[in-house]
Protein backbone atom coordinates (compact mmCIF):
# COMPACT_ATOMS: atom_id res chain seq x y z
CA UNK A 1 0.00 0.00 0.00
CA UNK A 2 1.30 3.38 -1.19
CA UNK A 3 2.61 5.49 1.79
CA UNK A 4 -0.03 8.39 0.70
CA UNK A 5 -3.15 6.44 0.79
CA UNK A 6 -2.77 5.31 4.16
CA UNK A 7 -4.37 8.49 5.80
CA UNK A 8 -7.14 8.68 3.46
CA UNK A 9 -8.21 5.10 3.90
CA UNK A 10 -8.00 5.78 7.69
CA UNK A 11 -10.63 9.04 7.52
CA UNK A 12 -12.59 7.60 4.25
CA UNK A 13 -15.22 5.47 6.25
CA UNK A 14 -16.43 8.40 8.75
CA UNK A 15 -16.31 10.47 5.89
CA UNK A 16 -18.56 8.87 3.48
CA UNK A 17 -21.14 8.43 6.02
CA UNK A 18 -20.71 12.03 6.99
CA UNK A 19 -21.04 13.30 3.59
CA UNK A 20 -24.11 10.72 2.81
CA UNK A 21 -25.89 12.00 5.59
CA UNK A 22 -24.86 15.19 6.37
CA UNK A 23 -24.61 16.95 3.27
CA UNK A 24 -26.37 14.83 0.82
CA UNK A 25 -30.23 14.81 2.18
CA UNK A 26 -29.84 18.79 1.64
CA UNK A 27 -28.77 18.51 -2.34
CA UNK A 28 -31.51 15.72 -2.36
CA UNK A 29 -33.99 17.47 -0.49
CA UNK A 30 -33.39 20.40 -3.09
CA UNK A 31 -33.92 18.72 -5.70
CA UNK A 32 -36.45 15.92 -4.58
CA UNK A 33 -38.73 19.39 -3.86
CA UNK A 34 -38.91 20.10 -7.26
CA UNK A 35 -40.65 17.03 -8.53
CA UNK A 36 -43.87 15.34 -7.65
CA UNK A 37 -41.89 12.00 -6.43
CA UNK A 38 -44.61 9.91 -4.59
CA UNK A 39 -44.51 6.47 -3.49
CA UNK A 40 -45.17 4.98 -6.91
CA UNK A 41 -42.76 6.88 -7.57
CA UNK A 42 -40.07 5.24 -4.92
CA UNK A 43 -39.08 2.07 -6.79
CA UNK A 44 -38.48 3.90 -10.22
CA UNK A 45 -37.31 7.38 -9.86
CA UNK A 46 -37.72 8.33 -13.46
CA UNK A 47 -41.75 8.26 -12.62
CA UNK A 48 -41.16 11.22 -10.90
CA UNK A 49 -41.74 14.73 -12.69
CA UNK A 50 -40.54 17.94 -12.80
CA UNK A 51 -42.63 20.45 -11.76
CA UNK A 52 -40.78 23.53 -10.63
CA UNK A 53 -41.52 25.24 -7.53
CA UNK A 54 -45.09 24.17 -7.57
CA UNK A 55 -44.50 22.20 -3.89
CA UNK A 56 -43.19 25.35 -2.46
CA UNK A 57 -46.09 27.15 -3.58
CA UNK A 58 -49.00 24.39 -2.00
CA UNK A 59 -46.58 24.33 1.15
CA UNK A 60 -46.94 27.76 2.18
CA UNK A 61 -50.60 27.92 1.03
CA UNK A 62 -51.11 24.57 2.75
CA UNK A 63 -53.22 25.46 6.16
CA UNK A 64 -51.89 22.41 7.91
CA UNK A 65 -47.98 23.33 6.88
CA UNK A 66 -49.06 26.60 8.96
CA UNK A 67 -50.42 24.93 11.76
CA UNK A 68 -47.19 22.63 12.11
CA UNK A 69 -44.84 25.92 11.83
CA UNK A 70 -47.42 27.72 14.76
CA UNK A 71 -47.38 24.48 16.85
CA UNK A 72 -43.32 24.36 16.39
CA UNK A 73 -43.43 27.84 17.45
CA UNK A 74 -45.35 27.73 20.89
CA UNK A 75 -43.57 24.91 21.46
CA UNK A 76 -40.18 26.85 21.66
CA UNK A 77 -41.49 29.68 22.98
CA UNK A 78 -42.71 27.63 26.11
CA UNK A 79 -39.79 25.11 26.58
CA UNK A 80 -36.70 26.99 25.93
CA UNK A 81 -37.09 29.48 28.36
CA UNK A 82 -38.37 27.10 30.69
CA UNK A 83 -35.52 24.74 30.07
CA UNK A 84 -33.23 26.65 30.62
CA UNK A 85 -34.38 29.14 33.53
CA UNK A 86 -35.14 25.43 35.36
CA UNK A 87 -31.61 23.87 34.39
CA UNK A 88 -29.76 27.38 35.43
CA UNK A 89 -31.52 27.37 39.29
CA UNK A 90 -30.99 24.04 39.64
CA UNK A 91 -27.22 23.84 38.66
CA UNK A 92 -27.10 26.74 41.00
CA UNK A 93 -28.84 24.98 43.79
CA UNK A 94 -26.95 22.13 43.33
CA UNK A 95 -23.48 23.48 43.09
CA UNK A 96 -24.15 24.87 46.44
CA UNK A 97 -22.37 21.90 48.52
CA UNK A 98 -20.07 19.70 47.95
CA UNK A 99 -21.85 17.21 50.17
CA UNK A 100 -22.73 13.56 50.25
CA UNK A 101 -26.37 14.79 49.80
CA UNK A 102 -26.21 16.84 46.95
CA UNK A 103 -24.15 14.94 45.02
CA UNK A 104 -26.07 12.26 45.60
CA UNK A 105 -29.32 14.29 44.51
CA UNK A 106 -27.69 15.21 40.87
CA UNK A 107 -28.01 11.75 39.69
CA UNK A 108 -31.84 12.21 40.14
CA UNK A 109 -31.54 15.64 38.13
CA UNK A 110 -29.73 13.71 35.57
CA UNK A 111 -31.26 10.42 34.78
CA UNK A 112 -34.07 11.77 32.08
CA UNK A 113 -31.17 12.94 30.13
CA UNK A 114 -30.36 8.72 29.55
CA UNK A 115 -33.70 7.13 29.15
CA UNK A 116 -35.46 7.33 25.83
CA UNK A 117 -38.00 9.52 25.31
CA UNK A 118 -40.39 6.58 23.71
CA UNK A 119 -40.41 4.60 27.04
CA UNK A 120 -40.81 8.15 29.28
CA UNK A 121 -43.63 9.42 26.91
CA UNK A 122 -45.72 6.23 27.11
CA UNK A 123 -45.06 6.75 31.11
CA UNK A 124 -46.73 10.48 30.86
CA UNK A 125 -49.45 9.03 28.38
CA UNK A 126 -50.30 6.90 31.77
CA UNK A 127 -50.11 9.88 33.95
CA UNK A 128 -52.09 12.16 31.73
CA UNK A 129 -54.71 9.61 30.65
CA UNK A 130 -58.26 11.46 31.87
CA UNK A 131 -60.28 7.98 33.12
CA UNK A 132 -57.28 6.33 34.85
CA UNK A 133 -54.36 8.86 35.08
CA UNK A 134 -52.82 9.83 38.34
CA UNK A 135 -53.22 13.57 37.61
CA UNK A 136 -56.92 13.84 36.99
CA UNK A 137 -57.05 11.48 40.44
CA UNK A 138 -55.06 14.30 42.65
CA UNK A 139 -57.01 16.75 41.12
CA UNK A 140 -60.11 15.27 42.20
CA UNK A 141 -58.87 14.73 45.31
CA UNK A 142 -57.99 18.70 45.27
CA UNK A 143 -61.91 19.10 44.28
CA UNK A 144 -60.80 19.99 41.13
CA UNK A 145 -63.05 19.14 37.69
CA UNK A 146 -60.62 16.68 35.53
CA UNK A 147 -58.99 17.75 32.58
CA UNK A 148 -58.15 16.82 29.06
CA UNK A 149 -54.85 16.65 29.06
CA UNK A 150 -54.30 15.67 25.50
CA UNK A 151 -57.43 15.90 24.04
CA UNK A 152 -57.79 19.44 24.98
CA UNK A 153 -56.88 21.04 21.47
CA UNK A 154 -55.72 24.56 23.93
CA UNK A 155 -53.93 21.99 26.59
CA UNK A 156 -52.10 19.27 24.15
CA UNK A 157 -49.11 21.69 23.48
CA UNK A 158 -48.12 22.98 26.75
CA UNK A 159 -48.73 19.22 28.23
CA UNK A 160 -47.03 17.65 25.76
CA UNK A 161 -44.20 20.67 26.45
CA UNK A 162 -44.17 19.37 30.14
CA UNK A 163 -42.54 16.06 29.09
CA UNK A 164 -39.87 17.36 26.89
CA UNK A 165 -38.73 20.24 29.44
CA UNK A 166 -38.85 17.23 32.21
CA UNK A 167 -36.54 15.91 29.86
CA UNK A 168 -34.90 18.32 28.83
CA UNK A 169 -33.77 19.80 31.85
CA UNK A 170 -31.26 16.90 32.54
CA UNK A 171 -28.25 17.83 29.72
CA UNK A 172 -28.27 21.45 30.51
CA UNK A 173 -27.80 21.11 34.49
CA UNK A 174 -24.57 19.09 33.65
CA UNK A 175 -23.62 21.24 31.26
CA UNK A 176 -24.50 24.20 33.53
CA UNK A 177 -22.58 22.22 36.79
CA UNK A 178 -19.44 21.90 34.43
CA UNK A 179 -19.55 25.24 33.70
CA UNK A 180 -20.19 26.36 37.56
CA UNK A 181 -17.24 24.36 38.54
CA UNK A 182 -14.72 26.39 35.92
CA UNK A 183 -15.65 29.45 38.01
CA UNK A 184 -12.18 30.60 40.04
CA UNK A 185 -13.08 30.35 43.80
CA UNK A 186 -10.99 33.49 44.56
CA UNK A 187 -13.25 35.25 42.85
CA UNK A 188 -16.47 34.69 45.03
CA UNK A 189 -14.02 34.73 48.08
CA UNK A 190 -13.04 37.71 47.27
CA UNK A 191 -16.36 39.25 47.31
CA UNK A 192 -17.70 37.66 49.73
CA UNK A 193 -15.22 39.12 52.15
CA UNK A 194 -15.81 42.49 50.79
CA UNK A 195 -19.48 41.74 51.90
CA UNK A 196 -21.49 40.67 48.72
CA UNK A 197 -24.68 38.91 49.43
CA UNK A 198 -24.73 35.44 48.41
CA UNK A 199 -27.57 36.69 45.76
CA UNK A 200 -25.38 39.81 44.91
CA UNK A 201 -22.70 37.12 44.51
CA UNK A 202 -24.62 35.47 41.87
CA UNK A 203 -26.14 37.76 39.63
CA UNK A 204 -23.21 40.45 39.79
CA UNK A 205 -20.75 37.56 39.17
CA UNK A 206 -21.87 34.00 38.25
CA UNK A 207 -24.57 34.95 35.81
CA UNK A 208 -21.68 36.95 33.79
CA UNK A 209 -19.14 34.84 33.90
CA UNK A 210 -21.62 32.08 32.75
CA UNK A 211 -22.92 34.19 29.82
CA UNK A 212 -21.19 31.76 27.38
CA UNK A 213 -22.89 28.68 28.82
CA UNK A 214 -26.45 30.24 28.89
CA UNK A 215 -25.80 31.36 25.21
CA UNK A 216 -25.18 28.04 23.99
CA UNK A 217 -27.52 25.77 26.14
CA UNK A 218 -30.54 28.40 24.51
CA UNK A 219 -29.18 28.22 21.10
CA UNK A 220 -28.59 24.22 21.19
CA UNK A 221 -31.91 24.08 22.80
CA UNK A 222 -33.99 26.56 20.48
CA UNK A 223 -32.95 23.64 17.62
CA UNK A 224 -33.96 20.80 19.38
CA UNK A 225 -37.31 22.06 19.80
CA UNK A 226 -37.52 23.31 16.23
CA UNK A 227 -37.34 19.90 15.37
CA UNK A 228 -39.31 18.16 18.54
CA UNK A 229 -40.13 14.46 17.40
CA UNK A 230 -40.99 11.92 19.83
CA UNK A 231 -42.86 13.24 22.38
CA UNK A 232 -45.62 14.25 20.35
CA UNK A 233 -45.57 11.30 17.84
CA UNK A 234 -45.32 8.91 20.92
CA UNK A 235 -48.21 11.25 23.49
CA UNK A 236 -50.74 12.53 20.57
CA UNK A 237 -49.70 11.27 16.74
CA UNK A 238 -50.13 14.83 16.79
CA UNK A 239 -54.16 15.77 18.12
CA UNK A 240 -56.34 16.37 18.40
CA UNK A 241 -56.98 17.79 14.61
CA UNK A 242 -53.32 18.40 14.20
CA UNK A 243 -53.07 20.79 17.54
CA UNK A 244 -50.01 19.48 18.65
CA UNK A 245 -48.35 18.55 15.56
CA UNK A 246 -44.73 19.68 15.30
CA UNK A 247 -43.03 20.49 11.70
CA UNK A 248 -40.95 17.50 11.60
CA UNK A 249 -44.44 15.11 12.53
CA UNK A 250 -45.42 17.22 9.37
CA UNK A 251 -42.75 16.11 7.53
CA UNK A 252 -43.07 12.45 8.93
CA UNK A 253 -47.01 12.66 7.99
CA UNK A 254 -46.33 13.69 4.51
CA UNK A 255 -43.82 11.74 3.62
CA UNK A 256 -44.57 8.44 5.36
CA UNK A 257 -48.63 8.44 5.70
CA UNK A 258 -49.39 10.27 2.17
CA UNK A 259 -45.92 9.09 -0.01
CA UNK A 260 -45.79 13.04 -0.93
CA UNK A 261 -42.20 13.12 -0.98
CA UNK A 262 -41.61 15.74 -3.49
CA UNK A 263 -43.83 18.09 -1.19
CA UNK A 264 -42.00 16.71 1.99
CA UNK A 265 -38.93 17.82 0.50
CA UNK A 266 -40.00 21.13 -0.04
CA UNK A 267 -40.99 21.28 3.84
CA UNK A 268 -37.69 19.72 5.21
CA UNK A 269 -36.08 22.37 3.24
CA UNK A 270 -37.83 25.43 4.63
CA UNK A 271 -37.13 23.69 8.17
CA UNK A 272 -33.46 23.42 7.26
CA UNK A 273 -33.43 26.98 6.41
CA UNK A 274 -34.99 27.74 9.35
CA UNK A 275 -32.49 25.74 11.31
CA UNK A 276 -29.58 26.95 9.77
CA UNK A 277 -30.81 30.66 10.69
CA UNK A 278 -30.26 29.97 14.42
CA UNK A 279 -27.28 28.72 13.99
CA UNK A 280 -25.62 31.11 11.84
CA UNK A 281 -27.19 33.58 14.49
CA UNK A 282 -25.29 31.72 17.16
CA UNK A 283 -22.25 32.03 15.43
CA UNK A 284 -22.51 35.67 14.97
CA UNK A 285 -23.57 36.12 18.90
CA UNK A 286 -20.76 34.20 19.80
CA UNK A 287 -18.53 36.33 17.59
CA UNK A 288 -19.46 39.61 18.63
CA UNK A 289 -19.06 38.49 22.49
CA UNK A 290 -15.58 37.68 21.47
CA UNK A 291 -14.34 40.93 19.76
CA UNK B 1 -23.45 34.14 59.87
CA UNK B 2 -21.79 30.32 59.59
CA UNK B 3 -25.18 29.40 60.81
CA UNK B 4 -27.40 31.51 58.76
CA UNK B 5 -25.41 29.71 55.66
CA UNK B 6 -25.85 26.34 57.12
CA UNK B 7 -29.30 26.43 57.44
CA UNK B 8 -29.71 27.93 53.91
CA UNK B 9 -27.94 25.14 52.37
CA UNK B 10 -30.08 23.05 54.54
CA UNK B 11 -33.34 24.55 53.26
CA UNK B 12 -31.55 24.42 49.03
CA UNK B 13 -30.95 20.80 50.08
CA UNK B 14 -34.85 20.08 50.93
CA UNK B 15 -36.08 21.85 47.93
CA UNK B 16 -33.70 20.07 45.50
CA UNK B 17 -35.02 17.08 47.58
CA UNK B 18 -38.67 17.32 46.90
CA UNK B 19 -37.44 18.04 43.18
CA UNK B 20 -35.42 15.16 42.71
CA UNK B 21 -38.62 12.79 44.11
CA UNK B 22 -40.75 14.78 41.73
CA UNK B 23 -37.97 14.49 38.46
CA UNK B 24 -37.92 10.36 39.65
CA UNK B 25 -41.47 10.15 40.05
CA UNK B 26 -42.51 8.75 36.67
CA UNK B 27 -39.46 5.90 36.76
CA UNK B 28 -41.13 4.64 40.13
CA UNK B 29 -45.05 4.95 38.80
CA UNK B 30 -43.36 3.35 35.61
CA UNK B 31 -41.94 0.40 37.43
CA UNK B 32 -45.39 0.25 40.24
CA UNK B 33 -47.26 0.31 37.22
CA UNK B 34 -45.56 -2.55 35.27
CA UNK B 35 -46.24 -5.48 37.45
CA UNK B 36 -49.96 -4.01 38.77
CA UNK B 37 -52.73 -6.30 37.28
CA UNK B 38 -54.61 -4.46 34.80
CA UNK B 39 -57.70 -3.72 37.49
CA UNK B 40 -55.64 -1.98 39.66
CA UNK B 41 -53.71 -0.23 37.17
CA UNK B 42 -57.06 1.49 35.45
CA UNK B 43 -58.61 1.14 38.89
CA UNK B 44 -60.07 4.02 41.32
CA UNK B 45 -58.14 5.14 43.33
CA UNK B 46 -54.73 4.08 41.47
CA UNK B 47 -52.68 2.86 44.93
CA UNK B 48 -49.07 3.90 44.75
CA UNK B 49 -47.67 0.52 44.99
CA UNK B 50 -49.33 -2.95 43.43
CA UNK B 51 -51.31 -5.01 46.06
CA UNK B 52 -51.26 -8.13 44.17
CA UNK B 53 -47.84 -7.68 41.57
CA UNK B 54 -47.66 -10.16 38.64
CA UNK B 55 -45.11 -10.81 36.15
CA UNK B 56 -47.98 -11.57 33.36
CA UNK B 57 -47.19 -8.58 31.19
CA UNK B 58 -43.58 -9.03 31.13
CA UNK B 59 -44.51 -12.70 30.14
CA UNK B 60 -47.21 -11.18 27.66
CA UNK B 61 -44.25 -8.85 26.11
CA UNK B 62 -42.00 -11.87 25.39
CA UNK B 63 -44.99 -14.44 25.09
CA UNK B 64 -47.99 -12.68 22.78
CA UNK B 65 -45.55 -9.87 21.56
CA UNK B 66 -42.40 -9.94 19.53
CA UNK B 67 -40.15 -8.13 22.22
CA UNK B 68 -37.72 -10.95 22.28
CA UNK B 69 -36.94 -10.21 18.53
CA UNK B 70 -36.99 -6.42 19.56
CA UNK B 71 -34.46 -7.13 22.27
CA UNK B 72 -32.17 -8.94 20.03
CA UNK B 73 -32.45 -6.07 17.28
CA UNK B 74 -32.03 -3.17 19.79
CA UNK B 75 -28.88 -5.39 21.09
CA UNK B 76 -27.76 -5.10 16.72
CA UNK B 77 -28.27 -1.39 16.60
CA UNK B 78 -25.83 -1.33 19.52
CA UNK B 79 -23.15 -3.47 18.43
CA UNK B 80 -23.28 -1.28 15.26
CA UNK B 81 -23.14 2.21 16.88
CA UNK B 82 -20.36 0.94 18.61
CA UNK B 83 -18.63 -0.25 15.55
CA UNK B 84 -19.47 3.70 14.75
CA UNK B 85 -17.04 4.66 17.39
CA UNK B 86 -14.26 2.54 16.44
CA UNK B 87 -14.80 4.00 12.57
CA UNK B 88 -14.86 7.91 14.56
CA UNK B 89 -11.64 7.09 16.11
CA UNK B 90 -10.22 6.26 12.90
CA UNK B 91 -10.99 9.27 11.49
CA UNK B 92 -9.42 10.83 14.43
CA UNK B 93 -6.38 9.59 14.05
CA UNK B 94 -6.02 10.88 10.54
CA UNK B 95 -7.04 13.74 10.85
CA UNK B 96 -4.47 14.47 14.25
CA UNK B 97 -1.68 12.06 12.65
CA UNK B 98 -1.02 12.41 9.01
CA UNK B 99 -0.47 15.65 6.73
CA UNK B 100 -2.25 14.96 3.17
CA UNK B 101 -3.91 16.99 0.56
CA UNK B 102 -6.94 18.15 1.30
CA UNK B 103 -6.59 17.79 5.21
CA UNK B 104 -7.79 21.51 6.00
CA UNK B 105 -10.56 21.57 3.98
CA UNK B 106 -11.63 17.84 4.92
CA UNK B 107 -11.59 18.37 7.97
CA UNK B 108 -13.75 21.74 7.74
CA UNK B 109 -16.27 19.68 5.83
CA UNK B 110 -16.05 17.93 9.25
CA UNK B 111 -16.62 20.55 11.51
CA UNK B 112 -19.79 21.74 9.01
CA UNK B 113 -21.51 18.86 9.02
CA UNK B 114 -21.72 19.36 12.71
CA UNK B 115 -24.53 22.13 11.64
CA UNK B 116 -27.45 20.05 9.73
CA UNK B 117 -29.62 18.85 11.63
CA UNK B 118 -30.05 15.06 11.13
CA UNK B 119 -33.40 14.17 12.28
CA UNK B 120 -34.72 17.67 10.22
CA UNK B 121 -33.61 15.74 7.26
CA UNK B 122 -35.39 12.30 7.90
CA UNK B 123 -37.09 12.32 4.10
CA UNK B 124 -34.22 12.62 1.86
CA UNK B 125 -32.14 10.59 4.30
CA UNK B 126 -35.08 7.73 3.44
CA UNK B 127 -35.11 8.79 0.34
CA UNK B 128 -31.24 8.16 0.26
CA UNK B 129 -31.27 4.84 2.33
CA UNK B 130 -33.91 3.07 -0.21
CA UNK B 131 -32.21 4.26 -3.25
CA UNK B 132 -29.11 1.93 -1.80
CA UNK B 133 -31.56 -0.65 -1.09
CA UNK B 134 -30.43 -0.37 2.87
CA UNK B 135 -34.62 0.25 3.70
CA UNK B 136 -35.96 -2.29 6.37
CA UNK B 137 -32.39 -3.45 7.24
CA UNK B 138 -30.96 -2.84 10.86
CA UNK B 139 -27.86 -1.01 9.32
CA UNK B 140 -29.81 1.10 7.42
CA UNK B 141 -31.54 2.60 10.83
CA UNK B 142 -27.81 2.85 12.05
CA UNK B 143 -26.18 4.57 9.77
CA UNK B 144 -27.42 7.97 9.65
CA UNK B 145 -26.44 9.02 13.15
CA UNK B 146 -23.45 6.27 12.92
CA UNK B 147 -20.81 8.86 12.77
CA UNK B 148 -20.94 12.86 14.16
CA UNK B 149 -18.53 15.79 13.19
CA UNK B 150 -18.08 16.42 16.67
CA UNK B 151 -16.77 13.05 17.82
CA UNK B 152 -14.82 13.32 14.79
CA UNK B 153 -13.20 16.19 16.71
CA UNK B 154 -13.41 15.35 19.94
CA UNK B 155 -11.32 12.26 18.86
CA UNK B 156 -8.77 14.33 16.80
CA UNK B 157 -8.34 16.64 19.68
CA UNK B 158 -7.15 13.56 22.01
CA UNK B 159 -5.11 11.92 19.92
CA UNK B 160 -3.27 14.72 18.98
CA UNK B 161 -1.64 15.11 22.67
CA UNK B 162 -0.08 11.39 21.39
CA UNK B 163 3.65 11.62 21.39
CA UNK B 164 4.50 11.20 17.65
CA UNK B 165 7.62 9.28 18.59
CA UNK B 166 5.40 6.41 19.89
CA UNK B 167 4.07 6.03 16.38
CA UNK B 168 7.10 6.56 14.37
CA UNK B 169 9.00 3.92 16.66
CA UNK B 170 6.33 2.05 15.95
CA UNK B 171 6.77 2.10 12.20
CA UNK B 172 10.28 1.89 12.19
CA UNK B 173 10.09 -1.10 14.05
CA UNK B 174 8.02 -2.74 10.95
CA UNK B 175 4.48 -2.56 12.50
CA UNK B 176 1.84 -2.67 10.05
CA UNK B 177 -0.52 0.87 10.35
CA UNK B 178 -3.46 -1.16 11.28
CA UNK B 179 -1.49 -2.54 14.07
CA UNK B 180 -0.35 0.50 15.05
CA UNK B 181 -3.90 2.00 15.31
CA UNK B 182 -4.77 -1.12 17.48
CA UNK B 183 -1.72 -2.15 19.61
CA UNK B 184 -0.93 2.11 20.33
CA UNK B 185 -3.52 4.45 18.88
CA UNK B 186 -6.62 2.84 20.50
CA UNK B 187 -5.16 2.15 24.03
CA UNK B 188 -4.07 5.53 24.48
CA UNK B 189 -7.67 6.88 23.70
CA UNK B 190 -9.68 4.67 26.56
CA UNK B 191 -10.53 6.98 28.35
CA UNK B 192 -12.16 8.61 25.56
CA UNK B 193 -13.43 5.51 23.71
CA UNK B 194 -15.08 4.69 27.25
CA UNK B 195 -17.57 7.87 27.11
CA UNK B 196 -18.26 7.61 23.66
CA UNK B 197 -18.69 4.06 23.87
CA UNK B 198 -21.21 4.55 26.63
CA UNK B 199 -23.15 7.21 25.04
CA UNK B 200 -23.35 5.01 21.68
CA UNK B 201 -25.10 2.48 23.94
CA UNK B 202 -27.38 5.12 25.15
CA UNK B 203 -27.87 6.58 22.06
CA UNK B 204 -28.43 3.54 19.54
CA UNK B 205 -30.67 1.75 22.51
CA UNK B 206 -32.90 4.95 22.64
CA UNK B 207 -32.89 5.55 18.95
CA UNK B 208 -36.85 5.67 17.70
CA UNK B 209 -36.92 8.21 14.56
CA UNK B 210 -34.29 6.39 12.65
CA UNK B 211 -35.74 2.63 13.23
CA UNK B 212 -39.52 3.82 13.15
CA UNK B 213 -38.54 5.10 9.30
CA UNK B 214 -36.33 2.68 8.18
CA UNK B 215 -37.93 -1.24 9.10
CA UNK B 216 -40.96 -1.99 7.83
CA UNK B 217 -41.43 -5.26 8.34
CA UNK B 218 -42.36 -5.99 12.11
CA UNK B 219 -39.48 -8.67 12.79
CA UNK B 220 -36.83 -5.79 12.41
CA UNK B 221 -38.65 -3.31 15.04
CA UNK B 222 -36.50 -2.88 17.79
CA UNK B 223 -37.61 -2.06 21.62
CA UNK B 224 -38.15 1.95 20.82
CA UNK B 225 -40.78 0.95 17.89
CA UNK B 226 -42.43 -1.96 19.36
CA UNK B 227 -42.70 0.22 22.41
CA UNK B 228 -44.09 3.05 20.86
CA UNK B 229 -46.98 0.40 18.49
CA UNK B 230 -48.09 -0.28 22.41
CA UNK B 231 -49.71 3.09 22.70
CA UNK B 232 -51.82 2.18 20.03
CA UNK B 233 -53.67 -0.90 20.33
CA UNK B 234 -57.00 -0.98 20.53
CA UNK B 235 -57.59 -1.27 24.26
CA UNK B 236 -55.16 1.11 26.17
CA UNK B 237 -53.51 -1.16 28.86
CA UNK B 238 -51.58 0.83 30.70
CA UNK B 239 -49.74 -2.12 32.46
CA UNK B 240 -48.38 -3.74 29.58
CA UNK B 241 -47.19 -0.08 28.27
CA UNK B 242 -45.65 0.02 31.57
CA UNK B 243 -44.06 -3.24 31.39
CA UNK B 244 -42.51 -2.33 28.07
CA UNK B 245 -41.20 1.36 29.02
CA UNK B 246 -39.37 -0.30 31.77
CA UNK B 247 -37.68 -3.54 29.99
CA UNK B 248 -36.34 -0.33 27.73
CA UNK B 249 -35.31 1.91 30.66
CA UNK B 250 -34.14 -0.32 33.53
CA UNK B 251 -31.06 -0.93 31.06
CA UNK B 252 -30.23 1.78 30.76
CA UNK B 253 -30.42 3.08 34.77
CA UNK B 254 -27.84 0.31 35.17
CA UNK B 255 -25.59 1.29 32.95
CA UNK B 256 -26.24 4.99 33.94
CA UNK B 257 -25.68 3.50 37.71
CA UNK B 258 -21.86 2.18 36.70
CA UNK B 259 -20.88 4.69 34.38
CA UNK B 260 -22.43 7.94 35.89
CA UNK B 261 -18.84 9.39 35.51
CA UNK B 262 -18.00 8.74 31.89
CA UNK B 263 -21.85 9.78 31.04
CA UNK B 264 -21.69 13.45 32.51
CA UNK B 265 -18.44 13.45 30.89
CA UNK B 266 -19.54 12.57 27.91
CA UNK B 267 -22.13 15.30 27.75
CA UNK B 268 -20.01 18.05 29.39
CA UNK B 269 -17.92 17.80 26.37
CA UNK B 270 -20.69 17.53 24.48
CA UNK B 271 -21.13 21.29 26.41
CA UNK B 272 -18.16 22.79 25.35
CA UNK B 273 -18.22 22.90 21.49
Amino acid sequence: MSRQIIPYAFIAPAMLLLLAFGVLPIAVALLVSLTDLDLAGLGDWAGAGYVGLDNYRSLLADSAFWQAMANTGVYTVLGVPAVVVTSLAVALLLNRSEGRFFRALRAFYFVPAVTAIVAVSLVWGYLYNTQFGLLNHLLGVAGLPPVRWLTDPALVKPSVAVVAVWRGTALNIIIFLAALKAIPREYLEAAALDGASELRRITSIVLPLLRFAIVFVTVTTVIAWLQIFDEPYVLTKGGPLGASTSVSLFLYQQGFSSGRFGYAGAGTLVLFLVIAAVTLLQVRARRLDAS
Amino acid sequence: MRADSRATTAVVGAVLGVGALITAFPFFWMVSGSVKPRSEATGHPPGLLPHEPTPEYFAQLFGRLDFAAHLLNTCVLVLIGMAGVVITAMAGYGFAKFRFRGRGPLFFLVLATMMVPVQATMIPTYLLLNGVRLTDTLLGAALPTLVSGFSVFLFRQFISTVPTEMIEAARVDGAGEARIFCRIVLPVCRPIMAVQLVLAFIGSWNSLLWPLIIADDQRHYPLSVGVSLLNRQIATNPSLQMAGATLMVVPVLIVFVFFQRSIVRGFTLSGLR
